[in-house]
């Protein structure tokens, strides 16, 4: 049963859809084109046009369900950030509530504006997050890995340990929390969790030994550099072409909308969020661009 | 011999800050393509052997040593196991830690990518790998999502890729299942014969390879005591040290036969040539005329036989007419017919949110003081249930009742140490009740795998009151013959004093030791229920090497009753001197 629940972590797993059918190194440039024009674009519209792209390329990804808990994940992220930046920004003028004098910090005035653009910094991290959860989950780890350990053989394999050791050691401290709950008189609170730490980082090194006599073997002492894999060598698939026009065009279209301005929001002093027919289009074309390549589900099969 | 492949010369080796060597002048060379099997008991010494094979000793585990290693020539002082990874593979016990990729295909490839093989040589081999180990299905399966055999399956393949001339495997069926490991033996044999690899192989269940295997080197006390055929290792074995004897040779030790068989199939044609055998196929049984006429041939004779059946006496007479009757679900009409049951389950479902069902409509009864094993390929749903019975996991349907605390003992005991010293572990009296006492002061990560099994026992045991119930997830995983033996008479102790007692196990010749009844578990379910002489006898992965040497004999009691189904070497050894000493009987049973 422990393999069927470790199979709800979120780790690779190659599955019939378009993303998963491009090579690493393209749904990795069309994941990271996603989470650039989320981090220079402030205009909430567009960053939620971007929201509404991830959720339809997570359902063609076949990832719905891993990005909604994802997007629980970033919940416990953002809902800090939109309070801490209503309590600490002193900024924008619409005061919705006065909390005093708080002594060295000064008026503890609440304003709109604060509470906007500590919203607008949620959404964009929110974005962030579901963008590199749908890249962690459709990009092969391997593939990218791979092409790392030819720049450099035991970084990229230290990377790739460390991928390994995580659930490996996540699955030990359930097993080890497992049989504290067996015990007559269970140890309870925080030297549970003392005695349970102990043991994982005890367990860590037994794994880490057995880990690098396994690696001893393969030949890890003797590695020289990475040759390129026959997959990066064979020619781009209609996947990689559509990912790769994909990645160009929302790139395009964050230039484009830098030049005509369509990504301008300010929320200090007053909040200003200039909407036309061009903020419009831009959401549609973003939408349309980073999607379109879900559309084409010719060869997608394992 | 052909050429060695592999030479030890007077080779010692002390690991670092050990008082003694861990390999004590050992000289042997093993030839292109044949396949060793390294035998021993638990600490004696066979997996540093195997790492000194392969370089790792002493150039990973550091230490001193005097003597050579020379693998194809290469003398390991000069040549580090990365350099000999391409002459040598190795498998260790844990397919967990050997998996470091994340997929299956770049697990295979690594090997090779490492030694900066082209692509088209990696791509090629792979492909090779993965077709010659059934595993091509797997190769675009993440590596966590395996199951244990799959794991061990890829974990070979990627000690194979570079196509190494020796391979190494310290106990690799140890954590899979009977079907699972007699598919690796398998595929090891093929491998073998077909490609000419040569294989040394460190096992505890030799049973399980001793007829596939060309040589058998055992090491005890640091030092190779015995290097020969298996013929000659079971002679030795009987001689020197009976904890490994396979049960087939251990039943013909103790019946006075000189001729030592390897295997099943040898067994019965020594016993047909000394005029032993019924005759019957593997898997036929006896008429109920003919096991009664053998087992009071057998009491008369003997007159041991009451005694020699303890391990399934209890369920005398069932066993016997039980196989007349048909064999499900006896055990559980025997507890509903009446008397208080310690355990019990009523359709008790286990399906996970969004997964399967992983226990499907469960009824079980367990009584005070009576044995249970639960059997079944991984997977089956054995630990699940026992999670369910010690209240871990909560049945999504159904009902769990126990009258007392449910004991449960998980599948590594290391798990369960999380202090330096022993005594901090348990009390004073739990560890006398396991046999720990005077070593309160030791530390826990000291204690041998026995002694780690024990201690976790006692832990799970501590309390004023008794549990009602103790339940044994895999105990014996990576356990030599002899603690095995020693686990299974303490269960039974705690049968008698009123405990029941539940134990998951892939091993057959464990469950005859240590159980009445057993369960045979598949795809959620209890697939059959029945006493131990009827389960363990007459299949082919579920019975006793015992049973299935005698085809399932019966044995009696001193009434000249059947009292059920020779499982034990004892029990097997008891019925061999009866029909020796009673030739009519068996000319009358094949009649």
């Amino acid at each position: 049963m422990s393999a069927t629940l470790a199979g709800k972590a979120l780790v690779y797993r190659r599955l019939p859809t378009p993303l998963h059918a491009t090579r690493a190194w393209v749904g990795a440039l069309w994941a990271a084109a996603f989470v650039l024009v989320a981090l220079l674009i402030s205009n909430p519209v567009v960053l939620g046009a971007l929201a509404v792209a991830l959720a339809l390329a997570g359902a063609g990804a076949s990832l719905g369900r891993a990005l909604l808990r994802a997007l629980r994940t970033a919940a416990i992220v953002a809902v800090p950030i939109v309070l801490v930046n209503v309590l600490v920004s002193r900024q924008g003028l619409t005061v919705f509530a006065r909390l005093g004098d708080l002594g060295p910090f000064g008026q503890g005035d609440l304003t709109v504006e604060a509470l906007v653009n500590g919203a607008v910094i949620a959404l964009k991290v929110t974005v962030v997050i579901l963008g590199t959860t749908l890249a962690s989950l459709a990009v092969d780890p391997d593939e990218l890995l791979a092409i790392a350990r030819r720049l450099s053989f035991r970084s990229a394999l230290t990377a790739s340990l460390a991928l390994r050791m995580v659930p490996l050691l996540g699955a030990d401290a359930r097993r080890f929390a497992e049989a504290q709950r067996t015990r007559p008189s269970a140890p309870s609170g925080v030297r549970a969790r003392a005695l349970l730490l102990g043991a994982v980082v005890a367990g860590a090194l037994d794994r880490a030994m057995d880990v690098a006599a396994t690696l001893e073997v393969r030949g890890l002492a003797a590695a020289g550099p990475s040759p390129r894999s026959t997959r990066a060598r064979a020619p781009l698939s209609r996947h990689d072409i559509a990912f790769l026009a994909s990645a160009a065009g929302m790139l395009a279209l964050l230039a484009f909308a830098g030049l005509l301005g369509l990504d301008r929001f300010e929320a200090y002093p007053l909040i200003r969020l200039p909407l036309s027919w061009g903020t419009g289009a831009l959401c549609a074309a973003l939408v349309l661009v980073s999607t379109a390549p879900f559309l084409d589900r010719r060869g997608v099969e394992l | 011999m052909s050429a060695p492949v592999l030479e030890f010369e007077d080779f010692t080796y002390t690991y670092p800050g050990a008082a003694v060597p861990a390999l004590a002048e050992v000289t042997l060379a093993i030839g292109e393509g044949e396949l060793c099997l390294v035998a021993g008991m638990t600490g004696q010494g066979k997996s540093t052997l195997l790492r000194a094979a392969c370089g790792l000793v002493p150039h990973f585990h550091g230490g001193s040593c005097r003597g050579a290693v020379r693998v194809e020539g290469l003398d390991t002082r000069d040549h580090g196991p990365a350099q000999l990874g391409a002459l040598v593979g190795v498998l260790f016990q844990d397919p967990e830690t050997q998996l470091v990729m994340g997929s299956v295909r770049a697990e295979l490839a690594l090997a090779l990518e490492s030694r900066g093989s082209t692509a088209s040589e990696v791509a090629r081999a792979v492909e090779e790998v993965a077709l010659a180990l059934g595993v091509d299905h797997l190769l675009d399966r993440p590596t966590a999502e395996l199951s244990g055999g799959e794991k061990q399956r890829v974990a070979l393949g990627a000690a194979l890729v570079g196509r190494p001339r020796i391979v190494l495997l310290d106990e690799p069926t140890s954590q899979l299942d009977p079907v699972a490991g007699d598919e690796l033996i398998a595929l090891l044999r093929r491998l073998n014969r077909d490609w000419g690899v040569t294989v040394m192989l460190a096992e505890h269940r030799l049973e399980r390879c001793l007829a596939d295997v060309d040589r058998v080197i055992c090491v005890s006390g640091a030092r190779v005591v015995h290097d020969g055929d298996p013929a000659s290792f079971l002679r030795h074995a009987s001689h020197h040290a009976p904890a490994l004897e396979t049960p087939g040779a251990r039943m013909f030790s103790l019946a006075g036969l000189h001729e030592m068989p390897v295997g099943v199939r040898e067994a019965r044609a020594l016993l047909r040539a000394a005029g032993l055998a019924s005759g019957r196929p593997v898997g036929d049984e006896p008429a109920v005329g003919e096991m009664a006429c053998e087992a009071r041939a057998a009491v008369r004779e003997e007159g041991v036989l009451g005694s020699v059946t303890a391990a399934n006496g209890r369920a005398r007479g069932a066993g016997a007419r039980g196989r007349v009757r048909g064999r499900t679900r006896r055990g559980a009409a025997r507890h509903e017919a009446g008397g208080e049951s310690a355990l019990r389950l009523r359709s008790a479902w286990l399906e996970l949110d969004r997964g399967p069902a992983i226990l499907r409509g469960v009824t079980l009864a367990v009584g005070a003081g009576e044995s249970i094993a639960l059997m079944g390929r991984n997977g089956s749903g054995k630990s699940t249930l026992l999670r369910l019975a010690a209240g871990l996991l909560s049945a999504t349907r159904g009902a769990v009742e126990r009258s007392g605390r449910v004991a449960l003992l998980l599948q590594n005991p290391s798990d369960y140490l999380l202090h330096e010293r022993v005594d901090q572990e348990a009390s004073a009296a739990a560890l006398a009740a396991v046999g720990l006492q005077g070593m309160g002061a030791r530390h826990t990560r000291d204690l041998s795998g026995g002694e780690r099994q024990r201690l976790a026992l006692a832990i799970v045991t501590d309390s004023e009151r008794p549990p009602a119930v103790l339940a044994l997830d895999e105990p014996t995983r990576g356990m030599d013959r002899h603690a095995k033996s020693e686990l299974a008479e303490a269960l039974r102790r705690r049968a008698r004093e009123g405990q029941a007692v539940i134990v998951a196990t892939h091993d057959p010749e464990f469950a005859a030791a240590a159980a009445d009844r057993v369960l045979l578990m598949a795809d959620g379910r209890i697939i059959a229920d029945d006493t131990a002489s009827g389960m363990l006898s007459g299949g082919w992965y579920f019975a006793t090497e015992t049973a299935r040497i005698l085809g399932g004999a019966a044995v009696g009691d001193r009434s000249g009753q059947a009292a059920g189904v020779a499982l034990l070497p004892e029990q097997g050894a008891a019925l061999l001197r009866a029909r020796r000493a009673r030739p009519s009987v068996v000319e009358g049973a094949r009649a």
